[in-house]
């Protein structure tokens, strides 16, 4: 697809940290994906030079308002864009292989093996004509080529390790029998089937209620532990965030505006449009006073403003902003931030942290 | 669908799973009728009094047994060749059975596998069987059909295959349009993300998914074909004579209408009207039972 883009860049000549012994699971190295309209006169950079990565077994929050480009994320590591978007540049190293030169084929053998993915609306995940037990099992079967009973009992297990109540019968219902936590349980179920190494889920709590919410989610974390599993949690809820990741990625516009270990950037947000977000939220036992809101609009991605994206809702923006895009500054740590003033935030930020 | 109304002749307790069966709406007698038609056709040779094929010329016109002249040998006359008119019907709902019901298949295997490609494919594939598809209904469908008779000639088979060419585009479309909403499912995504391929997902979550809409337009566009069948058969390039069918009786009785010769029409057309009424009756009722969304899915 982008291959002729990118046969120009070496992958080996890029790779500074080659021989570092534990590798992260995933990483992205300066990826943009565009949209590109038909007439290829608009594009939109819906993932604009994001550098991430992640650890074997640990968990990636990725937060932003909506149309910041975090499901076009989740769907460029799968390589499962709609046919408008394009990869434009950049690499992702999968444990090692760099997923954007694989072959459809290839990523077809990846996908739901490799890495799995929970999508935003796990209530219509399954197919309402087959028993989820088929649903589940249907999964090694197309992986693995595991024999159909096989395959019949380890869905047991599966439905068993989500916490579903008397499996056995459960395996043989068809998912208009189930309640929506269950469905999303299930859903859970076929992620994991085949023992990926990476779990993407696509805001898989926003269609439950917040009890449900509450369950899915100490789940989901159990599920991490047994088997090991990286996690990318895409949200915009910053409470789930700090109830279940270890690295926070804050995207704005397209680019991810800061990254780092969550307990440092709530500690110490070293972006302007981060440490607004985590004041929108109200805290038990602070003060009553007003929310502070953002102002104004995301800025549209089709026709970006030059320098900073965030510069028009910025209180803190200047001249420079206006000018110049800040590139992503290392703050040490783990934590990045693009902003001119991200230095002397992180310096002087006092706790805003949210329990 | 309450029981509340019940058809009396049942009895009292079903198992549940055949409780649908007392349903006010169930359509009984038309299910009887095509059972009827279908139970004649299967046993035809055992059924028949005589050969639908060979008469004899002393034995003309006969009227049916209840009239002034009728014997009780032919009990529902003779026609012009003198054959027995009852042993004709009879055979008669054998063709009229295996060319319809093997025309719907034949074009809705076409029809729906072209259907799931267009729609799940899209792009040029796409452009190019709905063009197909267009430019085809654009054709008055018995016209069409004639053409095609006239091309290869009349013969039970070829009538089969001429009805499915004719007729296929009708599911294409249907099928295409519900692929087009299926695919945009969170579960047909699902599927993609969990790295089934396109086949696969055609197979496995598509074709599934579509095939209640495709047996609901069989179902109706069984009474089209048997018309289309009994039509070409009418016109004589259809089934060849001297095999019986319904259509061709048509064709042969019309001069003795005005003569009174009566039976030689209004028989296989009331066989014909039946047949297609029954199965109109039951696709009907099959589309409101199986619609998805009067189904709670």
């Amino acid at each position: 697809m982008s291959n002729s883009t990118l046969s120009s860049v070496s992958s080996e000549s890029r790779r500074p940290f080659a021989l570092v012994a534990n590798r992260p699971l995933l990483e992205l190295r300066n990826l943009s994906t565009h949209y590109v309209s038909a007439q290829g006169t608009r594009v939109v950079r819906a993932v604009d030079d994001v550098t991430l990565s992640i650890d074997p077994g640990k968990t990636l929050g990725i937060v932003g308002e909506s149309g910041s480009g975090k499901s076009t994320l989740a769907l460029t590591i799968l390589r499962v864009l709609p046919p408008a978007a394009r990869i434009v540049s950049g690499q992702m190293l999968f444990e090692g292989e760099d997923l954007v030169r694989k072959s459809d084929a290839e990523m077809r053998q990846i996908r739901g093996k490799r890495i799995a993915m929970i999508l935003q609306d796990p209530m219509a995940s399954l197919n309402p004509l087959f028993t989820v037990g088929d649903q589940i099992a249907e999964m090694m079967r197309v992986h693995e080529g595991t024999a159909r009973a096989t395959a019949w009992r380890r869905a047991i297990d599966l439905l068993k390790s989500v916490r579903i109540a008397s499996p056995h019968t459960r395996v043989t219902q068809h998912p208009h029998e189930m309640s929506g936590g269950m469905r999303q349980r299930i859903v859970g179920a076929i992620g994991i089937s085949c023992e990926p190494r990476l779990l993407i889920a696509d805001e898989p709590t926003t269609s439950l209620d917040l009890t449900i919410q509450a369950q899915y989610l100490n789940l989901l974390r159990d599920l991490q532990r047994e088997h090991g599993l990286g996690l990318i949690f895409i949200t915009h809820n910053l409470g789930i965030v700090a109830k279940m990741c270890d690295q926070l990625a804050v995207m704005y516009a397209g680019r991810v505006v800061e990254s780092g270990p969550v307990s440092r950037i709530f500690n110490a947000p070293a972006h302007p449009y981060t440490a607004a977000l985590l004041n929108s939220i109200p805290r038990m036992g602070a003060n009553r006073q007003r929310l502070t809101a953002i102002d104004g609009q995301p800025p549209n991605l089709a026709s970006l403003p030059g320098g900073c994206a965030f510069a028009p809702r910025c209180p803190q923006a200047f001249d420079r902003c206006r000018m110049e895009a800040p590139p992503s500054i290392a703050l040490g740590d783990g934590q990045t931030a693009r902003c001119w003033l991200a230095p002397a935030m992180a310096g002087t930020a006092t706790r805003t942290g949210v329990q | 669908m309450s029981t509340s109304t019940e058809l009396g002749v049942l009895p009292a307790r079903l198992p549940a799973r055949f409780s649908f069966i007392r349903a006010r709406d169930f359509p009984l007698i038309p299910l009887l009728i095509l059972g009827i038609i279908a139970f004649v056709a299967v046993f035809a040779d055992v059924l028949a009094p005589y050969d639908p094929e060979i008469g004899s010329l002393s034995a003309r016109f006969h009227p049916p047994f209840w009239q002034a002249k009728g014997h009780i040998d032919h009990l529902l006359g003779t026609d012009h060749l003198g054959r027995d008119v009852l042993s004709r019907l009879i055979f008669g709902a054998r063709v009229s059975m295996v060319v319809g019901f093997t025309a719907v298949i034949f074009a809705g295997v076409v029809g729906t596998t072209l259907g799931i490609i267009s729609g799940y494919l899209g792009g040029w594939v796409d452009q190019l069987i709905m063009r197909v598809t267009d430019a085809w209904l654009a054709l008055p469908a018995l016209t069409f059909a004639i053409f095609l008779a006239a091309i290869v000639g009349p013969s039970e088979m070829n009538i089969v295959i001429i009805l499915a060419l004719v007729y296929w585009t009708r599911y294409a479309r249907i099928v295409r349009g519900e692929v087009l909403s299926l695919k945009e499912r969170e579960f047909v995504r699902l599927a993609i993300v969990a790295g089934c391929s396109k086949m696969t997902i055609m197979r496995r979550h598509i074709l599934p998914n579509v095939v209640n809409s495709a047996i609901v337009l069989a179902s109706l566009m069984l009474g089209v074909v048997i018309v289309a069948e009994a039509s070409l058969s009418f016109l004589g390039i259809g089934v060849p004579p001297p095999k019986p069918a319904w259509g061709v009786m048509l064709s042969d009785g019309k001069q003795g209408l005005m003569v009174g010769y009566w039976w030689l029409t209004v028989l296989p057309g009331c066989c014909i009207m039946l047949m297609v009424l029954s199965a109109n009756l039951l696709g009907d009722w099959l589309r409101v039972k199986l619609d998805p969304q009067l189904r709670q899915l």
